[in-house]
């Protein structure tokens, strides 16, 4: 089915308004990451508002699909989704990386609706790997969803899921990959070259869409392509910008791990407003 | 002439004794099914066993992954890559969550023998004990194996499980299994000697030999590493006038380690420490290796004659 125009706009309104959870929080926490937050929170708006099957009173529904963010550094939009979602009151939210909280600086399952916890680069990918086998074992019909940083596929373990997930016929299985082309220490074609990207999902066996990671048909009809394909595990590759939202964060290096003075997260809530 | 087993043996026939019972129990293999017998889970339930070809990061992980979905896993691969080869997804993506995944690590220690240094793990307790959330047994014999297996599926939480390669004598009237309790296999007041793995089979044999010479020696089989039965080590050390540690690994970071700690913040008393110092494996057969890295009975009972002889 396609998506309606309303969809897309209510879809587009709450992306900005969990960029705006995003940069409240990382400012308050003093520390954070804002720059692939804010790329995939299309994406990630997306799947918890229109694909995803959950109940966020009832986190643990046996049938719910699951989610995993393996690029942990990029949890603030995570928090902010599943506070928006009812998962937990949204004033938690100004609690994120402090002593006690519910909401640690990367993922743990202290957080209701986190399910394991990532921050070591290289393994939701598997992690969301034994959720797909498990689900199938059980003859569920819940799909798994795993977000994947560009930088983090340079972890050889993410390969080794790749192989073994097309392998194993692991249809129920979307990753995410959030390709905004840029790491810590600068552009991924400089740092380790990721390309041909594409080809190399292909020759490991999946299914590849490319899209446009910040235009909502595009993503919603992807989760659908994805839906549909049988007999291997899909891949949405999705260009992204960095910092998407706030012009002074856009591909800029520096806002991958740094978070926004009072003055900078001022101007960024007023571009996001 | 005691009963010799394979450990892998019974290890393997466990699981499926255990997989008959628990449908939500799951296997998983790197590529040595057949020497770590999970090859025998396999054939009987080939729909809950997995392959991973030879990758334990991703095993690792994705057993996380299934453990998430309720799952009781067990893995197996030789404990150099079990402990090492992905010891960032043990911590991270298991302990971390404590997650019902029971690592069971074959041909450990330097009783593996022929295939040498790169296949001798050594370090790997250490590398196990370190983590939080994560419990630890070493068995000494076949029986014991299966009592560890069933206690790891009937326990919540990550575990590591040390077997060797070769055979073992099963070592007769060692009381009930007890995780987390030391079992005393002789008792005596005159010195304690600990180990676990094969080397309680050698400690058992130097407890007759000094018995014969007079000397009464406590033997203790500290199966379970984690949790430390500390009450034990420390009832040795008030009791006997010192404590030898025997095992199949480096002196630093294992069992010896284990017992120091609870010793020197509690009841510090003088500890040897007999185990692989500071030295890689290579390659022979294990008796040889036993007696070239100084683990046999004829040397535990020498240590404890010089260590008394010491005092």
């Amino acid at each position: 089915m396609k998506p309606t125009q309303e969809e897309i706009k209510n879809l587009e309104d709450k992306a900005k308004r969990i960029r705006r959870l995003i940069i409240q929080m990382i400012a308050k926490a003093g520390s954070g990451h804002p720059g692939g937050s804010l790329s995939s929170t299309d994406l990630i708006t997306a799947l918890y508002f229109s694909v995803l099957k959950h109940d966020p009173k009832n986190p643990l529904w046996p049938e719910r699909d699951r989610f995993h963010m393996s690029k942990g550094h990029c949890c603030p939009l995570w928090y902010a989704v599943l506070a928006e979602r009812g998962y937990f009151p949204e004033s938690e939210l100004l609690t994120l990386r402090q002593l006690g909280s519910i909401l640690q600086g990367h993922p743990d399952r202290r957080t209701p609706g986190v399910e394991s916890a990532s921050g070591s680069l290289g393994q939701g990918l598997s992690v969301a790997l034994g959720m797909s086998l498990a689900l199938r074992m059980d003859k569920k019909d819940s799909r798994v969803y795993v977000l994947m940083g560009d930088g983090e596929i340079q972890e050889g373990n993410i390969w080794e899921a790749a192989m073994a997930a097309a392998h194993y016929k692991c249809d129920n299985l979307c990753a995410i990959l959030d390709y905004n082309g840029f790491q810590i220490d600068g552009k991924t074609c400089s740092v380790m070259n990721l390309e041909p990207l594409k080809d190399k999902w292909r020759a490991f066996g999946w299914h590849a869409i490319e899209i446009n990671g910040h235009d909502m048909k595009e993503i919603l009809c992807a989760y659908a392509e994805a839906k549909e394909k049988k007999s291997s595990p899909t891949i949405i590759i999705a260009h992204t910008v960095k910092g998407k939202g706030v012009s002074f964060m856009e591909n800029v290096c520096d806002f991958h791990g740094r978070a926004p003075t009072k003055e900078e997260a001022e101007q960024a809530l007023k571009e996001l407003a | 002439m005691a009963e010799q087993l394979y450990q892998r043996d019974v290890y393997g026939k466990t699981l499926v004794e255990l997989g008959k019972a628990n449908k939500d129990i799951v296997v998983l293999d790197a590529d040595l099914s057949s020497s770590t017998r999970t090859g025998f889970f396999a054939k009987e339930f080939p729909d809950r066993f997995f392959n991973f070809g030879v990758a334990e990061q991703n095993m690792m992980a994705s057993a996380a992954g299934l453990a998430a979905c309720g799952k009781t896993v067990f893995l197996s691969t030789f404990a150099i890559f079990a402990s090492g080869r992905a010891w960032d997804q043990v911590r991270n993506s298991i302990c971390y969550n404590n997650f019902d995944v029971k690592i069971v690590a074959t041909h450990a220690g330097i009783s593996v023998g022929p295939d040498g240094a790169s296949h001798q793990a050594l370090e790997d307790i250490g590398l196990m004990r370190v983590i939080p959330n994560m419990n630890i047994i070493v068995p000494c014999d076949g029986p014991q194996t299966a009592d560890a297996i069933k206690t790891a599926a009937s326990t919540k939480g990550p575990f590591y499980i040390r077997l060797g390669r070769p055979k073992v004598a099963t070592l007769e009237n060692k009381g009930d299994f007890r995780f987390g309790k030391v079992q005393i296999l002789s008792e005596g007041n005159d010195i304690t000697i600990i180990a676990c793995g094969i080397m309680v089979e050698e400690a058992l044999s130097a407890v007759k030999a000094l018995a014969n010479k007079g000397i009464k020696a406590r033997l203790i089989n500290m199966h379970t590493l984690r949790p430390v039965d500390t009450e034990s080590i420390l009832n040795a050390a008030r009791q006997t006038k010192g404590i030898i540690v025997c095992e199949e690994h480096t002196t630093i970071a294992g069992l010896a380690s284990s017992v120091n700690e609870v010793l020197s913040e509690n009841y510090p008393v003088k500890v040897m420490r007999l185990g692989i110092r500071n030295r890689f494996g290579q390659s022979g057969e294990p008796a040889e290796l036993l007696k070239e890295y100084s683990l046999t009975s004829i040397d535990i009972e020498k240590s404890a004659e010089d260590f008394l002889a010491n005092l």
